[in-house]
C-alpha cells in the first residue's frame, strides 16, 4: 500500500487546480464576449467571425462580459493571494533569468525539453505562466480604464487616455490568447500533464 | 417516411448516383450539426435561467455603478483644437430619418414629482443662464468623439421648476419615440447640461434639436436628443435601449 502511494507524487494544490478551471472557463466567456463587443466599433481592419463571439448582439455580449468580469476579478484576487501567502510563486516561478528562459524555449522548439517531474516548472513555463498573470492584471486595468473613464480617469490616463486604453486592452487580449494556445498545444504533446491538472497527482518517473 | 419516398423517387437511377445523393445528405446533415454547434453560444444567451442570471448580473453592475458614482468627480474637459470633425451621427435610425421638430410651437413637457409643471418654450429655455463643455462623447459600442455642448445645467433647471431631487429616476421621451432614464445622483452632477447648442450653433437635427441633455458621465445612450417631456418618478422607467437588455445605468 504504502509502495504504491510514493508511486505518486503531488502537483497542484487543490486551490491552484479550482482557480485554474474558474479562470480557463471565465477566459473563454471573456474572449468571446469580448470578441462580440470588438465587432460592434472594430480598432483594426477585421472583424472576428461571429460564430466565434458569445452574445448573438452588442448587449448580450456586454451582459457576458460584465458578469464573467467579477467571478474572473474573485478568482484572480484568491489566486494571487494564495500565491504570494503560501509561497507557491515563490516556490515554483523562481528563480527565472533570461538565459533559462532561452534555453528552455529552444528547448521546447526541438521537442527536446523533458518534463520527467512535473511538480517542477521548467523555465519555458515560468515564464508563460508569469506572462499570463502580467496579462491578466493589464487586462484588469485597461478594462476599468474603459468601462470607467470618468470615475477612474486616473487609471484611464495611465494608459494615455480611453482611446490607447481601447487598443492597449485588445494587444493584451491577443498576447494572452497567443499564451493560451502554445499552453494548449503544449498540453496535448504532454497529455500527461493534463489528468494532472485535475486530479493534482502525477505518477513519479521511474 | 421520408427515407422510402426518397428510395421510391430515386428508384431507377444508379446504385452509384444514390450513394452519391446519401453522402452528400449525410455531409449537409453533418454540417447543420457543425452549425448547430457553433450557435450554441447565441442558444446559451437565449436559454431563460441564463438570461436571469445576465440580466441579474446587470442589476448587480446598476448598483455597483451607482455605488462607484462619485458626484463631484468631473469628466476631463478639452480644448476646442481637440473636437472631433466632423462629429459621428449615431441613432437607431439612419440620417437622413432624423426627426424635424418644430421649433415655434414646441413646449417642452414637465411630469412626475415637479411643483412648476408649467410647459417651457424654446425662447424661455434659451434665457436661462448658460454654460459651455467640451468633452469626449463614448458609445456602448466603443468609439468616442469629442464634441462641445452649450445649454443650462441641469440641476439648476431642476431647482427652478421645483423636481424632488429626492425622487430616484428622470425619465425622458423623444420626439423620434426614444425614451430613457437616468439616476437622480448623476442628473444633479454638475456637468449635466440641458443643451441646445452644438459647435457654438443652435443644435442641428441630427444632433437633437431642440435640445439633448448631455451627460459626460455617461455612455452615448442614455443622452437623449429631441426631448419632448421629462418626469421625476420614483418608479423604474426603463428605455429603449435599456429594456433590450443594454446595462440601464451605463456610467463611465
Amino acid at each position: 500500500m504504502e509502495a504504491a502511494q510514493a508511486q505518486w507524487v503531488k502537483v497542484h494544490p487543490l486551490i491552484v487546480r479550482v482557480t485554474h478551471w474558474i479562470n480557463a472557463f471565465g477566459i473563454l466567456i471573456m474572449v468571446a464576449s469580448g470578441w462580440r463587443i470588438y465587432n460592434a466599433s472594430p480598432l483594426f481592419p477585421f472583424r472576428i467571425p461571429n460564430e466565434l463571439t458569445l452574445g448573438g448582439w452588442l448587449a448580450g455580449a456586454l451582459q457576458w462580459h460584465f458578469a464573467a468580469m467579477w467571478l474572473l476579478v474573485i478568482n484572480g484576487i484568491a489566486y494571487v493571494t494564495y500565491g504570494i501567502v503560501s509561497g507557491h510563486f515563490r516556490r515554483k516561478f523562481f528563480p527565472l533569468t533570461p538565459a533559462t528562459v532561452f534555453h528552455d524555449v529552444l528547448g521546447a522548439l526541438r521537442g527536446k525539453l523533458a518534463h520527467d517531474d512535473l511538480s517542477v516548472y521548467n523555465a519555458a513555463q515560468r515564464a508563460a505562466y508569469l506572462a499570463i498573470i502580467v496579462c491578466a492584471v493589464v487586462l484588469v486595468f485597461s478594462g476599468l480604464a474603459i468601462w470607467k473613464p470618468v470615475q477612474l480617469q486616473e487609471i484611464t490616463a495611465i494608459f494615455g487616455g480611453y482611446e490607447s486604453a481601447r487598443v492597449v486592452h485588445f494587444l493584451t487580449m491577443a498576447l494572452l490568447v497567443l499564451i493560451v494556445v502554445v499552453h494548449i498545444a503544449m498540453v496535448i504533446l504532454v497529455p500527461r500533464t493534463f489528468p494532472t491538472m485535475i486530479t493534482g497527482r502525477a505518477r513519479r518517473a521511474s | 417516411m421520408k427515407r422510402r419516398t426518397m428510395e421510391t423517387s430515386l428508384a431507377g437511377h444508379s446504385p452509384k448516383l444514390i450513394r452519391s445523393i446519401e453522402r452528400r445528405l449525410f455531409l449537409k446533415q453533418g454540417l447543420s450539426l457543425g452549425a448547430l454547434a457553433l450557435l450554441s453560444g447565441c442558444e446559451l444567451t437565449d436559454d431563460e435561467g441564463v438570461q436571469r442570471l445576465l440580466m441579474g448580473m446587470s442589476g448587480l453592475n446598476d448598483r455597483a455603478q451607482g455605488w462607484l458614482f462619485n458626484p463631484n468627480k468631473l469628466a476631463p474637459e478639452y480644448p476646442e483644437s481637440a473636437i472631433t470633425k466632423p462629429f459621428p451621427f449615431n441613432a437607431f435610425y439612419s440620417v437622413d430619418e432624423v426627426t424635424l421638430v418644430d421649433g415655434k410651437d414646441y413646449k417642452l413637457e414637465l411630469e412626475g414629482l415637479i411643483r412648476e409643471k408649467k410647459p417651457w418654450t424654446l425662447p424661455e429655455l434659451y434665457e436661462l443662464p448658460q454654460t459651455s463643455q467640451i468633452t469626449r462623447h463614448i458609445c456602448v459600442e466603443g468609439w468616442s468623439a469629442i464634441g462641445k455642448w452649450s445649454g443650462v445645467r441641469f440641476s439648476d433647471f431642476l431647482a427652478r421648476i421645483g423636481a424632488d431631487t429626492s425622487a430616484k429616476y428622470i425619465g425622458f421621451t423623444c420626439a423620434d419615440d426614444y425614451y430613457t432614464s437616468i439616476d437622480m445622483a448623476t442628473a444633479l452632477h454638475p456637468q449635466t447640461l440641458l443643451t441646445f447648442r452644438f459647435a457654438d450653433q443652435v443644435l442641428p437635427p441630427k444632433y437633437g434639436f431642440p435640445m439633448k441633455l448631455r451627460i459626460p458621465t455617461k455612455l452615448g445612450f442614455k443622452n437623449p436628443k429631441h426631448i419632448m417631456s421629462m418626469f421625476v418618478t420614483n418608479e423604474y422607467p426603463g428605455g429603449y435601449w435599456e429594456d433590450q437588455g443594454y446595462n440601464w445605468f451605463s456610467g463611465s
